[in-house]
């Protein structure tokens, strides 16, 4: 690796409509996340307990926008990053989460809490707590500019291991031959 | 051989009359991409993945009849370029979610989108609204891959004497439809063994039950890319 | 309307029989079965597939590319804005929704009395006379609020059309500027005479001595085409005349029909003495079906003076007849090779050229398919000889032209040029005043700023189908290419990737600025569009869809930039107005329930 930065990368990561999947897979990585963890620092991220996103250079994205509060974190994480990432299907394309797209919204609703078999008097809930729903899933570069994808449904660890690496040594992160992946 | 020659990327290749780029080109062991072309049936050109430059015009090289003499730019950043914006807009028309795709690792959408290399579908997406069609005992119809190549329009037509697929509608609205006045595939002369069955290089047309009897990560496009797969057949044949 | 399944099974039979059970006759039968019930429903697509014997997924492909063609019910009263550039600057948005209003009806809606339906179509072609409508077919022009609130009236009592007072259908030539060919008067069959003692091989080197050059836009030699076919194999040669005038702002084809149907005619007749044709067609747009009689009645006259039919006055070995062909609404039919597959009776996709129509065209025979306007020109050529011609106009760009024009002047019409005309002059014939730019050639042509009005109408400069609209300077001309994408997306037949798919990402992006959600980097990619639109195109339209924003973002980028809400990136959508169905599934409205639609107001 050229040129080393003088200080530890900061990079934060968080999950919006996901499965964490693309987190599981991060871990993936095995043994490099030693050699990682000498080049990056953590901000925000489910490996640390830091709530909100601070001033990184880095930041990974899992899942799709399908909330307000989504959308809100997602606001955050683009002000503070400096280089954001789409990472794994859902935040490329929407994923799963979208499937609920062709859907109307109401109907969604009112299967999960009103007609589900064994609900009693169900009602959408309206705490203020809770964050609203939007129409649609969308893909986060629908709602933020994006500087990378990184699809797959989780890319797999190898994958993300190039991609990062790739990045954090100057290099335009590029997937091909098996690295790349849809599902 | 005629001796006849064009220039692909600077390489000679040779021709025989009458003989498109494509087929010269891969005949003669250099890949150009395509989704509509099958070498069975006549030149299609819709879906443009075969775009080259030949004597400096954007052509079809699927339907452009080599020439004697011509510079032909294909495996170049641009033409590349080309080719990955529309793979990306045939992601965002239709609904491709290839993680609950049974087509997955054997599409030639998806493998087209390993090698030139998409990381995004760039645009909005138009999650077009396209029930599927299950009415079949042996067959399932998926519209939401559907990329138009009418593979199986012409295959059914053609070859199988059916007719069972058509296209209608117009520009965006464009959509495939079955030869019953019911829309179902039931209710047409559709057999598992027609080649119409056999043709699609998505994942519309699905057989019911091997589903993921080859498990992911062994399948065609996991392995090996497209160009690799698509010039050993090409070799072998 | 009777619905009775006994009154309408013989009246399918009977057009299935009138057309000989072709399946090259199958859009004119759906035409004919649609006046039947005023729509298709499912059945009838299965009644015509079995009488024609093709397959029925067939004929709902046929009956699903047309906008023309319906499968679901429509209005008794079929009401369609012509919704051109030009219909919009005269306020056609404010006269549908007060028809919409009086009526009762949604736009694009069928009332629920089966009244009624209104929504707009593509250009008419009745600019200079707009607003425009056509209801059941049939055109109205000069809209305005007081001729709406009769129609309305009218069709709440359910007039029958021909009881709506005549002059709502009067459609002016509006000829302003007359010159070589409009000025020409000629006895039908004066220039097929002259031709015939010319014999068959003097006539076509007549055309080859008048340098004339197709009028559709293109250009090509008219001779070189007549030659090709004549001598390509095959016996049975065939003459198309194109008449799918549907470039929007163009309508110089409609007057030429309406008032020198005989030059058109004859000039179909000539090129088939040079080509040796039998068959020739008239491919009429589906929104000029209104002068079908009337054409229908020119050719009867015609083939009665022996100037149609066997033995074409008198020489013998001379057979040639024409058959006029309905199109219903499809602009992209207007390309050769896809007006012949609409012509054998599918859908009108454009073909792969080579081979081109001159050597394999309707039914793989070779033939010729020109303009109107070139057609009515080998008239003048037949009668004065092909150098005389030669010598008007420029060098390059032989004879007159033809010019529609609309828009912001005071005289709106048609306007015969010697070609070489300076737009200048032309603006300043038709009192333009103040005028901020000309689109030349329709949405598919150029548009023109102010600098650049000492352009020349000619092949060599700037050439033209004929339309020219014009737009003053109280106009938005982010607004006019907006209106043209918009088109293209409409008009696309869906075949290649990028035409389908990119004239409808283009219409997005242009909606996107329009909406105030426009972000500089949506510059950048409408500009990666444009370029993928024109390179990778299977055929004109798409090359063509991106120019009218090309034009303009480079002649006119202030229109766009000043729609721009952010310089950097901006989403598509409300991200407010995507959470209002939650909100009122929730009956919230707290704070937590809104999203502020620019990120930027967020800390």
């Amino acid at each position: 690796m050229n040129a080393p930065s003088p200080r530890k990368l900061r990079v934060a990561t968080t999950s919006l409509a996901g499965c964490f999947g693309c987190h599981m897979s991060f871990l993936d990585i095995d043994e490099h996340l030693f050699e990682l963890v000498e080049l990056v620092e953590f901000d925000r991220s489910p490996l640390t307990d830091i709530k909100d996103v601070g001033p990184c250079d880095i930041g990974l994205i899992e899942g799709g926008v399908c909330n307000a509060e989504n959308v809100h974190v997602l606001r955050a994480f683009r002000r503070n990053c400096k280089t954001l990432i789409a990472l794994g299907a859902c935040a490329v394309n929407g994923g799963l989460p979208a499937q609920r797209n062709h859907l109307p919204l109401s109907e969604c609703m009112r299967e999960v809490y009103q007609f589900r078999p064994g609900i009693a008097n169900g009602q959408i809930p309206n705490d203020p707590e809770l964050p609203l729903p939007l129409d649609k899933v969308r893909p986060v570069h629908e709602v933020v500019r994006v500087d990378y994808f990184l699809p797959g449904c989780p890319p797999s660890g190898p994958a993300i291991w190039k991609f990062l690496t790739d990045l954090i040594s100057g290099r335009t992160p590029r997937l091909s031959g098996g690295l790349l992946h849809y599902d | 051989m005629s001796g006849k020659q064009f220039l692909l990327d600077g390489q000679p290749v040779s021709f025989e009359e009458g003989q498109s780029i494509l087929e010269a080109a891969r005949k003669a062991g250099h890949y150009i991409p395509s989704l509509c072309w099958h070498k069975d049936f006549p030149a299609h050109g819709s879906c443009k993945l075969c775009v080259v430059k030949a004597a400096g015009r954007h052509v079809s090289a699927c339907a452009t009849p080599a020439r004697e003499g011509w510079e032909v730019e294909s495996n170049t950043p641009e033409m590349n370029g080309e080719r990955r914006g529309l793979l990306q807009m045939l992601f965002v028309e239709g609904n491709h979610f290839c993680p609950s795709c049974e087509k997955s690792g054997n599409c030639e959408l998806q493998a087209l989108g390993y090698e030139y290399e998409m990381l995004t579908p760039r645009f909005r997406h138009f999650y077009p609204e396209r029930p599927v069609d299950a009415s079949h005992p042996d067959i399932l119809l998926d519209f939401n891959r559907c990329i138009f190549c009418e593979l199986c329009v012409r295959a059914s037509r053609d070859v199988d004497g059916k007719s069972v697929f058509a296209l209608t509608g117009r520009g965006i609205d464009k959509h495939l439809v079955v030869n019953a006045e019911s829309g179902r595939l039931a209710d047409t002369d559709f057999s598992k063994d027609d080649l119409a069955a056999h043709i699609c290089p998505v994942g519309v047309i699905l057989h019911k039950g091997p589903g993921f009897a080859v498990p992911i990560g062994e399948r065609s496009y996991d392995g090996a890319s497209i160009r690799e797969k698509k010039l050993r057949e090409e070799e072998a044949s | 309307m009777s619905v009775l399944p006994s009154s309408t099974v013989a009246p399918l039979d009977d057009i299935l029989l009138r057309h000989g059970h072709q399946p090259t006759a199958l859009l004119q039968i759906l035409i004919e079965a649609q006046d039947i019930e005023g729509w298709l429903p499912a059945s009838t697509l299965t009644r015509i597939a079995e009488g024609l014997h093709i397959p029925r997924a067939r004929v709902e492909g046929v009956a699903g590319f047309y906008s023309f063609l319906y499968q679901h019910p429509v209005g008794r009263y079929r009401v369609l804005f012509s919704d051109n550039i030009t219909d919009r600057m005269l306020g056609n948005a404010e006269l549908l929704d007060t028809l919409c209003r009086k009526l009762w009806v949604e736009p694009g809606k069928t009332s629920e009395d089966g009244l009624v339906s209104i929504t707009t179509t593509s250009c008419t072609g009745l600019c200079d006379q707009g607003p425009a409508m056509l209801v059941n077919g049939r055109a109205i022009g000069q809209l305005n609020h007081r001729r709406i609130n009769e129609i309305a009236e009218l069709i709440r009592q359910q007039r029958p059309l021909d009881l709506w007072p005549a002059g709502y259908f009067r459609v002016d030539d509006n000829i302003r500027r007359k010159d070589a060919l409009l000025n020409l008067e000629m006895t039908p069959g004066m220039a097929l005479g002259a031709a015939i003692r010319q014999g068959r091989d003097g006539w076509l080197a007549g055309m080859q001595a008048s340098n004339l050059r197709g009028r559709g836009g293109a250009g090509f030699a008219t001779a070189v085409k007549w030659a090709s076919a004549r001598n390509a194999p095959g016996e049975a040669k065939v003459i198309v005349c194109n008449a799918d005038e549907g470039e929007p702002g163009t309508f110089k084809d409609r007057v030429l029909l309406n008032s020198y149907a005989d030059l058109v005619f004859e000039g179909m007749t000539l090129a088939a003495w040079a080509v040796g044709a039998r068959d020739g067609f008239l491919y009429l747009r589906g929104e000029y079906r209104y002068l079908l009689p009337q054409l229908e009645a020119v050719l009867a006259r015609r083939r009665s003076a022996g100037l149609l039919g066997q033995q074409i006055l008198g020489e013998a070995g001379f057979d040639f007849d024409i058959r006029i062909h309905l199109g219903a609404g499809a602009y992209v039919c207007g390309e050769e090779s896809a007006l012949i597959e609409s012509l054998e009776g599918k859908r009108g996709t454009p073909r792969i050229r080579p081979p081109f129509p001159v050597i394999k065209g309707y039914l793989d025979r070779p033939t010729v398919v020109n303009n109107v306007e070139t057609l009515a020109k080998t008239c003048l050529i037949a009668l004065q000889g092909g150098a005389a011609f030669a010598a008007t106009g420029t060098a390059q760009s032989a004879g007159t032209k033809l010019l529609s024009i609309s828009g912001d002047c005071a005289a709106p019409g048609i306007y015969e040029y010697p070609f070489g005309v300076s737009i200048a002059r032309i603006l300043e014939d038709c009192g333009a005043s103040d005028t901020q730019a000309v689109q030349v050639g329709g949405a598919a042509g150029i548009c023109l700023a102010t600098y650049e009005f000492q352009r020349r109408i000619a092949y060599e400069d700037v050439p033209t189908a004929g339309a020219f609209m014009i737009f003053d300077e109280t106009r938005d001309l982010f607004e006019v290419a907006r209106a043209f994408v918009h088109f293209f997306a409409h008009e696309s037949c869906g075949f290649c990737t990028p035409c389908r798919v990119g004239t409808s990402l283009l219409k997005g992006f242009m909606d996107k600025l329009a909406d105030g959600h426009g972000a500089k980097a949506d510059l950048a990619d409408i500009d990666w569009l444009d370029r993928l639109l024109k390179n990778a195109s299977h055929c004109g339209l798409g090359s063509a869809a991106p120019n009218p924003v090309i034009d303009t973002l480079q002649k006119f980028r202030p229109a766009y930039e000043r729609r721009l809400v952010s310089l950097d990136f901006e989403p598509a959508f409300d991200l407010d107005a995507a959470l209002a169905e939650a909100r009122q599934l929730t009956a919230r409205d707290d704070a937590g329930a809104h999203l502020h639609t620019h990120g930027e107001n967020e800390k």
